[in-house]
């Protein structure tokens, strides 16, 4: 498992799994999954499984944590301990904490906060299977599991990266460009309006090349989206069929 | 109710900005004075305090021996960590570390190791098993905003101030010898926060600033000027111009900078 490739882009410029330079993996994702929870989504993203589930808004708790304007909004961003080759310990890492973070932060400027005061959003985010660019996959699942709980947002929230592969800026690292290239540059972006929620980099970049990745990642965000709302339709239009045969029969 | 109090700040301090002003009479690229203290704390390897403006920063360096991880066995050890003591403010407490500590500890982190700052194959003692760790203890004295560069700041004076014990191996046992060598670095990564309040944007946010801000950017720029880490912070967005926009500013801020360390 751990040999080492000994090119990552090869003369055609196609890389490891045959993706070109601005190709993003294979994308699936589907919207109620989780029939407990208020929202849900499921996103299959080149290898990655992850699933996003909503509770709330909800009574606060601890009770101390209530805010008097507006819903407070927790994320917990969770790794199985057999979604990784070695096995991960269940116990929230160092890096599992600050994911968690900026996953919360990518969303929250999507949601009408102000509309449920002294209440609390859950999100919680379970990776079952993890292949480089889980933070990614996590909030474009978690925007979609938010939206079908029913709170109000001003957008849908949708990542993916970009990065440096050698020499080459591409679209959407897989787990052994991540590991291998030269950076990575997570974004998250509300499409409407124009807004990047996460922006994340390690590894060396010029200025240039900088620009180049964010420019990329947010061009696959906005191929993400579409699929993003197709899903969201998919549900809901399964639903209003539903009411229909039932108000024929 | 805080939320009012925080809307009301805000507006003025809007205002003065659209007025290219702030409350403490700095232009919107200004830092806060920095003053840099190195090897205050003769038990530790290394040290120092950063002050900016009233924040206050402690970095201590330990080095140890132990293992190195199992993929890179030809590599010594980082690991930054990040106390926000109850001294430094009201609203920190003491316990284990939370989401806010364990941020600013990884963001230095990435800024001293994804510009491979440390020359870690030196710091190997024997490949696979022994080698040197090298522990980068943040302690924050005073919170008064930007914690982020003075804590980088403060970690990057402190490493260049590091010495390590010189050792020789006999009957395959690691025996210490009298003497120091310096601690072995080739880049001095400088880290620029940036603030945006409004559609403004800020370096090096005082407290004040950072409460009412709608979000953060910090960037880690090496010696060639590269871009190596970058973090975005708070419930906020960046327009994607404003992101350049604020590299942009970064790139020249670093470069002052490092000209007045001379790193």
């Amino acid at each position: 498992m751990n040999d080492k490739p000994e090119k990552l882009i090869d003369k055609k410029g196609l890389r490891l799994d045959g993706r070109k330079a601005d190709e993003l993996r294979p994308v699936k994702l589907e919207v109620g999954v989780i029939p407990n929870a208020d929202g849900s989504a499921y996103i299959e993203h080149g290898k990655n499984k992850i699933l996003a589930a909503v509770y709330g808004p909800r009574e606060v708790h601890p009770k101390h944590l209530a805010l008097q304007d507006r819903t407070v909004m927790r994320c917990r961003y969770h790794m199985a301990p057999f979604s990784v080759q070695e096995r991960k310990s269940p116990a929230p890492s160092r890096r599992e904490i600050e994911v968690s973070k900026v996953i919360r932060e990518s969303l929250e400027p999507a949601v009408f906060m102000e509309y449920y005061p002294r209440t609390m959003v859950n999100v919680f985010v379970e990776v079952l299977q993890a292949d480089g660019g889980t933070r990614c996959a996590s909030i474009t699942a978690a925007a979609l599991a938010l939206a079908d709980s029913g709170i109000p947002m001003k957008d849908l929230v949708v990542a993916c990266a970009a990065g440096k592969v050698e020499d080459t800026v591409v679209l959407d690292l897989m787990d052994t460009e991540d590991k291998l290239g030269a950076a990575d540059v997570p974004v998250a972006l509300m499409p409407n309006l124009n807004a990047v929620t996460l922006l994340q980099m390690d590894g060396t970049l010029t200025h240039e090349e900088f620009e180049k990745a964010v420019n990329m990642a947010i061009e696959g965000c906005k191929q993400i989206y579409v699929m993003q709302k197709e899903a969201l339709k998919k549900k809901y239009m399964n639903v209003s069929e539903g009411i229909k045969e039932e108000a024929e029969e | 109710m805080a939320s009012i109090v925080t809307r009301v700040k805000k507006k003025q301090i809007s205002e003065l900005m659209d007025k290219k002003k702030r409350m403490d009479d700095r232009d919107l690229t200004d830092y806060r004075e920095m003053k840099i203290e190195q090897g205050i704390i003769e038990r530790a390897e290394g040290s120092a305090r950063v002050l900016l403006g009233k924040t206050e920063v402690v970095v201590g360096i330990k080095i140890e021996m132990g293992e190195p991880f199992p993929d890179t066995p030809n590599d010594g050890v980082l690991t930054v960590n990040a106390e926000l003591t109850p001294i430094a403010s009201p609203k920190f407490e003491a316990g284990p570390p939370d989401e806010m500590s364990i941020e600013l500890a990884r963001i230095v982190d990435r800024g001293i190791r994804e510009s491979k700052t440390i020359n870690t194959e030196k710091l190997v003692i024997e490949p696979g098993k022994k080698v040197f760790v090298v522990f980068v203890d943040i302690y924050v004295l005073n919170h008064d905003g930007n914690l982020i560069d003075a804590a980088a700041f403060a970690a990057m004076s402190a490493l260049l101030n590091t010495k390590m014990a010189n050792y020789e191996i006999k009957d395959g046992e690691v025996q210490i010898k009298p003497g120091y060598e310096q601690l072995p670095i080739r880049k001095h990564p400088i880290t620029i926060t940036i603030a945006k309040i409004g559609d403004k944007l800020v370096v090096d946010p005082s407290l004040e600033e950072e409460e009412v801000m709608d979000a953060r950017i910090s960037m880690a720029i090496d010696d060639d000027e590269n871009i190596c880490a970058i973090q975005k912070g708070g419930s906020g967005y960046f327009e994607p111009d404003e992101i350049f926009e604020a590299a942009k500013i970064v790139k020249a801020k670093a470069k002052e900078i490092r000209k007045k360390m001379n790193w």
